[in-house]
């Protein structure tokens, strides 16, 4: 028997809430399923399995915040005890409901299981409106629902009667409404623990009320619940980075290098490069960087270590994460796995779906705990320099600023070349200036000769 | 096509792009990747977009022409007149 555990998503998590689970008691899991779906501060996550077998129990009911750590469901492991053998008891995590039906209802227009793909601003505007996404049809790519989809809802919603009765099922999209939970989240209210007067016993605003209400004068009169409960998550993300940043410059001694790299040969083999392909198979200029510091880690692999408890650990594989900047504020910086072994091609492939993944906020758990170096490029925003901080327990930070022409001298003669400024933060700890050096002398060879990336 | 056509179809792909962003608010003769907060992915999910719907090829030595929203439509009209649509 294994546990399944709320996982670490990256060193400034300490608990997740639940949204949703994918699998059910009875299912076989392989390795590498996804097995639920989690919000932390950053975005929902889609959660991998690590362990081969059979869901025993889940323990946990979706809405619930638990701390990282906390077992969320049992795992029947290959050759373990036979199933007639009574399961032990499990621990009760507090405020979590056990009665899970063993099979979840068909929820409406998406195959069981199947996550729902919507941009924050939709989910925000949808729960500011009261509808309940789960229930409407996306128009954009790949089925996303998109702003536009909530305000085509909310338009015909105002004129159509209400659906009779919905589906009785444990997901909290039909359980609770979304501007009830929301209002619960300001109130402080667990409405987990609340019996809906709804359709379908859906949990509405006026129970959410009615349950404030009730609740002892004291507790009324505190100031609103935890800050954390009420600020929406964009505020929830700004804290969370300052955390893991705040941890870093206190903790890790960082040395910082930087050096001006020559980009025409890069710069001209793209054009050439672009030219040829369809507008589809082009590339991007940010995937060579990519893939030159992925193979430079091969020079220098202290620098593709992790620092746990006192001692450096090197990754396994070479994982670089990308910072991605969210709309709307915040980032985030999910791995591209196996950098170094990816074609060209393959690394743009990942990286667009990547891009499109953590916008649409759906992550994978490996993808965010992963990363054994970040690549940060803020030549978009027209910098030319970017200086990291190291998110733990990386030991180190690259940095890519814009691509600009400047008077190049070589052999004597000055002449206009595309340049890039790269950076290095490091770990002393783990390596030294003499290393980072060295590390960034092999980004700026292996950029000199792009066809052999 | 006429071009209100196509400011049309350049809008609604915008905003599949940019979801986030309100079109209406967008100043036709000011930089998109600005006003939208859009980067270099962006862009090129707008090019292969508009390979997709228009069946315009925009060759990366145009990019510049595409800057903006004016720039945009009238870099597809001629190329959509080039092609006898």
């Amino acid at each position: 028997m294994a546990d399944f555990l709320m996982p670490k998503l990256g060193a400034d998590m300490s608990a997740g809430k639940l949204l949703i689970w994918r699998k059910k008691p009875g299912d076989l899991l392989q390795r590498g399923d996804i097995i639920a779906e989690v919000e932390t501060d950053k975005a929902d996550i889609e959660v991998e399995v690590f362990t081969s077998g059979v869901l025993e129990q889940l323990l946990v009911e979706p809405g619930t915040k638990v701390p990282v750590g906390t077992v969320l469901a049992t795992i029947r492991t290959d050759g373990a005890e036979p199933a007639a053998v009574a399961p032990e008891p499990m621990p009760t995590p507090p405020e979590a409901i056990l009665s899970i039906p063993p099979a979840p209802a068909a929820r409406p227009l998406r195959p069981e299981g199947e996550r729902l793909r919507i941009s924050p601003a939709a989910r925000k505007r949808a729960e500011e409106l009261g509808i309940d996404p789960a229930e409407i049809a996306g128009t954009g790519p790949e089925g996303r629902i998109t702003l536009k989809d909530i305000e085509r809802a909310a338009t015909t919603l105002a004129v159509a009667p209400a659906p009779a009765a919905l589906p009785e099922a444990p997901s909290e999209h039909l359980r609770i409404t979304p501007a009830a939970r929301k209002h619960a989240e300001v109130l402080g209210v667990n409405w987990a623990t609340l019996v809906g007067t709804g359709p379908g016993g859906r949990i509405t605003v006026e129970d959410v009320e009615q349950a404030a209400a009730a609740r002892p004068a004291a507790r009324a009169e505190a100031p609103p619940p935890a800050s954390e409960a009420a600020a929406d998550r964009s505020a929830r993300m700004r804290q969370t980075i300052a955390a893991a940043m705040s941890r870093s410059t206190r903790e890790i001694p960082h040395y910082y290098l930087g050096t001006t790299i020559d980009m025409k040969p890069a710069v001209t083999w793209l054009a050439d490069e672009n030219q040829r392909r369809p507008v589809q198979d082009r590339l991007l200029y940010g995937v060579l960087l990519l893939k030159a510091v992925a193979l430079a880690l091969r020079e220098a692999p202290e620098l593709n270590d992790f620092w746990v408890e006192g001692k450096a650990v090197p990754g396994t594989g070479i994982h670089v994460g990308v910072a991605i900047s969210l709309r709307g504020g915040g980032l985030v910086a999910p791995a591209l796995h196996d950098a170094d072994r990816k074609s060209l091609d393959e690394l743009m492939r990942s990286f667009r779906d990547l891009v499109q993944r953590a916008r649409a906020g759906s992550l994978r758990s490996s993808e965010l705990s992963d990363p054994t170096i970040t690549v940060t490029s803020l030549g978009e925003q027209g910098v030319e320099s970017v200086f990291g901080v190291i998110y733990p327990p990386q030991v180190a930070i690259v940095g890519f600023g814009k691509v600009v022409e400047r008077p190049w001298a070589v052999d004597g003669h000055l002449a206009a070349h595309s340049v890039v400024t790269a950076t290095l933060a490091a770990d002393h700890r783990v390596t030294d200036g003499h290393r980072g050096g060295l590390f960034l002398a092999a980004v700026d060879r292996l950029l000199q000769e792009p066809d052999k990336l | 096509m006429i071009k209100d056509e196509i400011r049309a179809t350049v809008l609604r792909l915008l905003g599949e792009i940019a979801p986030e962003a309100d079109p209406s608010d967008l100043r036709p003769d000011l930089p998109l990747r600005d006003q939208l907060d859009i980067d270099s992915m962006d862009f090129l999910n707008l090019v292969i977009a508009l390979d997709k719907e228009l069946q315009v090829e925009v060759p990366e030595a145009d990019y510049r022409k595409l800057a903006t929203l004016d720039g945009l439509v009238a870099y597809l009209s001629a190329a959509l007149a080039a092609l006898g649509q």
